[in-house]
């Protein structure tokens, strides 16, 4: 690096906290070879870059229903994460946006006895809206909230593991689990185990009274959720906007415009159909990640003709990701090679071989099962993901080349997971996945598992799943991982399309640093992230 | 007994049976609803033992009459029930949850109604009165052709030209109860004036098609032998006898206003109550579409009674019937 271009950077960090001025900054640009406008678009990008505080942020969701409650057991979408999680709330870890679990409320946290137990210490300092300090019983009670005979938690299995939570001194809470888990940390950052005030030995969510960057001012339900930031919040950094409402908008088109006109400064969901044109706009800039989600199309291996396995293995063949990627998702998703893990999560894999759409293979391989032909029914609908009747027909198309004839059936979208799902031998499915492999795993592919949608119960799998998660040395774990998800990518059940990407858009008056793709909005925490630029 | 009075009192009781009837309807309706409510609302977390729990906890494991006559019962005393997203310890009431969403509906009607009803009667008047004239001509062709477009194209016209390439109204009209009138006024003028268009061409040509069939009539010929202007005759001889199926298109209008404005309220954001039902049948919320069912169904029955009033107060052979 030439000394020009080293003190070009240096001056960029500097513009960013206000310490040069635009015309030395160009100046020194056109010195190191720019030209003046391009000097000048770099100062502006620096001056964005860094955060400031101030001002307040309309954003609006793409969810939001009268039935949304402060209640943390059902935090069903979107509003009510952003809202009264990402804003509104803290648990004891985050998932920052390399996808690293980092401490929240927690201040640390030490595993012993073979992960199976795990010591966690409170944020000193760390206060309540009312200004009560939070103490370890708070963390108890937010957990028991959750579990319990009678409990109807959305994170009631999540929580399945854990045998026993007890305050342990004034600071540290001590969990211990059925068995070891080394990932239990991640675990903790799920959004619906907000850290709660405890009343009279029951968490208190009632009074929307929390630890987090915001403070609720004004509530209605299916309409907005109104706050104000929490002057004692225990990062002194974030946030850094002074007021931030969040305004229900599920109609898509009301969304569009209501950005273009100026009356929100974010949208969720932005509509995929109408992105280009939203492109032309000078003022809105449009953010697009690719997550965890992933939409799926699993197969019960119990049910014949799904339980032999060449038959599967024919099906993925038969399948045209890249034509359903850019016909049906409009390159606004990423091929997936049916492995449920995205590229993003820790100890991922790229599995060989790739499942491309090749008529040979999926003859050779139904052949092999037996078959000359096959005829088989694919129950879709919207329900399950935008797209999926959709991407049912386009299968049929590609399928039928390759001796499988699919009876694409358009189930009712109301009812959907009730009637279909869990119960058709094929149907249509997502998941909004998980920041570790233990976590998906568990959830969707361990044999006893609830939601295990292909039924599918392979030994040597269900035997990783429990050695890894005890595991503490990173590189056997990463060996056992991989192993886990070539065996998920060559015998599972479950046809991965496509990573689904979170399209957002946004006016430019807002900036943001690095966006955490573990769940939607910048990891539901834009309120406390994002600032105005 | 006046016999207005008793009209009065005689179509009361009516409703009261029709309301009855509408509630055993609203009640089986729900029930062929497809999928179990308790899955429905707990969605892909439902494990059997939530979905028992959850469903204990609002009392769906007991029989059907048995849970209608709970309601209804809970109906009579006032008391709607409590929403399905109410918890162990919390108690959200249907009211509570409608009561806000009720008001917004009512404002947005009756500024509408403020609107569109003295714009429909004027036009309808001067459409009588100049008949066959460009004037009525023009009139009709535009009133046409906005009741004719489907309500959302209306609203996004409206958005495009008022809100996107001349920022004058707000495409978002989410109001809230603690905004000032002004302000309130300001968000909700793009839904009051696609509301306006949709119904004016219906009270409009009403007004005008009453009027004008009444000025062939012999006293109205009589009255015009004797001098009398034609606006006096209009106004002070035909509309008092056109009033009845005026007020029957009016009182339909308003009715819609109240029940069918979901679209509207859909495309401008405004939380009615349209919004609120549409909402509770999506999340299966049952006691809240069960109350805006019913109260879209007093809406109606007590509008219809209005309009029925009206017409036999304004016309003496009715009043005192022989």
């Amino acid at each position: 690096m030439s000394e020009l271009e080293q003190k070009l950077k240096q001056a960029t960090s500097l513009a960013g906290k206000g310490k040069v001025s635009r015309r030395d900054f160009i100046q020194l640009a056109m010195l190191a070879g720019f030209t003046a406008a391009a000097g000048n678009a770099m100062f502006v990008k620096a001056v964005r870059a860094e955060p400031k505080k101030g001002g307040s942020a309309r954003f609006g969701l793409a969810h939001g229903a009268t039935t949304d409650t402060l209640d943390p057991v059902g935090y069903p979408d979107t509003f009510t994460q952003c809202a009264f999680w990402g804003a509104l709330s803290n648990s004891l870890t985050e998932v920052d946006a390399k996808g690293n679990v980092v401490p929240d409320l927690a201040e640390s946290y030490e595993p012993s006895d073979g992960a199976k137990k795990w010591a966690f210490k409170l944020r000193k300092g760390a206060t309540f809206h009312d200004g009560k300090t939070v103490t370890p019983d708070d963390v108890v009670a937010s957990f028991r909230h959750h579990m319990g005979a009678d409990s109807k938690s959305a994170a009631k299995s999540l929580l399945d593991p854990i045998a026993d939570i007890k305050a342990d001194g004034p600071e540290t809470v001590i969990f211990t689990l059925k068995d070891g888990s080394a990932d239990f940390p991640y675990l903790v950052s799920d959004y619906h185990i907000p850290i709660m005030p405890v009343k009279d030995g029951k968490s208190d969510w009632q009074s929307g009274v929390r630890t987090g960057p915001f403070v609720l001012e004004k509530f209605e339900p299916g309409v907005s959720a109104k706050f104000k930031r929490n002057p004692n919040y225990f990062k002194s950094n974030q946030p850094y906007l002074d007021e931030v409402e969040f305004i229900a908008i599920t109609d898509v088109a009301a969304r569009t415009n209501a950005l273009t006109t100026g009356d929100v400064d974010w949208i969720g969901r932005a509509d995929l159909k109408t992105l280009e044109l939203l492109k032309r706009n000078p003022n809105v800039e449009i953010l697009e990640l690719s997550g965890y989600g992933h939409y799926v199309l699993p197969m019960n291996t119990t049910m014949a003709p799904f339980d032999n396995n060449d038959v599967r293995t024919a099906i993925k063949y038969a399948i045209n990701r890249e034509e359903i990627q850019k016909k049906i998702f409009l390159d606004h998703a990423t091929v997936a090679n049916d492995n449920p893990i995205a590229k993003a999560v820790k100890y991922s894999i790229d599995p060989e071989p790739k499942y491309k759409y090749d008529p040979d293979k999926a003859k050779f391989h139904l052949k092999k099962a037996g078959y000359e032909t096959l005829k088989v029914d694919l129950s879709v609908a919207d329900a399950a993901f935008a797209g999926a009747v959709d991407a049912g027909v386009l299968i049929k198309e590609t399928a039928a080349k390759c001796g499988i004839d699919i009876n694409v059936v358009r189930e009712a979208e109301d009812a959907y997971w009730d009637n279909v799902w869990l119960k058709k031998p094929w149907c249509a499915s997502y998941w909004s996945g998980r920041p570790t492999c233990d976590w998906a795993f568990s959830i969707a592919y361990a044999k006893d598992a609830a939601w295990n949608e292909t039924y599918w119960k392979n030994p040597r799998f269900n035997e990783l799943l429990i050695q890894a998660r005890a595991e503490l040395d990173d590189a056997k774990r990463a060996a056992m991982y991989g192993e886990m998800q070539q065996l998920v990518h060559d015998d599972g059940g479950t046809i991965v399309l496509v990573f689904n990407n979170f399209v957002t858009a946004n006016s430019k008056k807002l900036a943001h640093g690095d966006v955490a793709p573990n769940w939607e909005n910048d990891g539901l925490k834009i309120a406390e992230r994002w600032w105005l630029a | 007994m006046h016999p207005l009075l008793r009209t009065v009192l005689q179509r009361l009781g009516l409703g009261l049976i029709t309301l009855f009837v509408v509630s055993l309807i609203i009640f089986s309706a729900i029930e062929f609803l497809p999928g179990d409510f308790a899955k429905a609302i707990l969605g892909q977390s439902a494990t059997p033992e939530t979905v028992e729990a959850f469903q204990k906890e609002i009392g769906l494991d007991k029989p059907a009459h048995e849970r209608y006559l709970n309601w209804i019962g809970g109906v009579l005393q006032g008391d709607f029930g409590s929403s399905f997203s109410s918890r162990v310890g919390f108690r959200r009431s249907v009211m509570e949850i409608i009561g806000p969403r009720l008001l917004n509906t009512l404002f947005l009607a009756g500024i509408t109604a403020l609107v569109a009803i003295p714009l429909a009667l004027g036009l309808g008047l001067l459409a009588a009165l100049y008949r066959n004239s460009i004037f009525d001509r023009a009139v009709n062709a535009v009133t046409l052709t906005t009741i004719s477009f489907p309500e959302f194209f209306v609203a996004y016209i409206l958005m495009l030209f008022l809100a996107v390439k001349f920022p004058i109204f707000h495409s978002l009209s989410n109001v809230s109860a603690d905004m000032p009138f002004f302000e309130k006024l300001q968000r909700t003028a793009l839904p009051v004036l696609t509301l306006t268009l949709v119904i004016v061409a219906h009270m409009m040509r009403m007004t005008r098609a009453a009027i004008i069939s009444l000025l062939a009539s012999p006293y109205i010929e009589m009255a015009r032998l004797k001098g009398v202007s034609p606006g006096q005759i209009i106004l002070r001889h035909a509309l008092p006898n056109a009033w009845a199926p005026i007020a029957n298109v009016i009182a339909f209008n308003l009715a819609y206003l109240v029940v069918g404005a979901v679209v509207v309220e859909v495309v401008f954001v405004y939380p009615g109550i349209g919004q609120a039902m549409v909402d509770a049948v999506r999340s299966r919320d049952i006691p809240v579409v069960q109350a805006c069912a019913l109260i879209f169904a007093v809406t109606y029955i007590l509008l219809n009674l209005l309009a029925d009033v009206i017409s036999i107060a304004t016309n003496p052979r009715l009043l005192h019937p022989r």
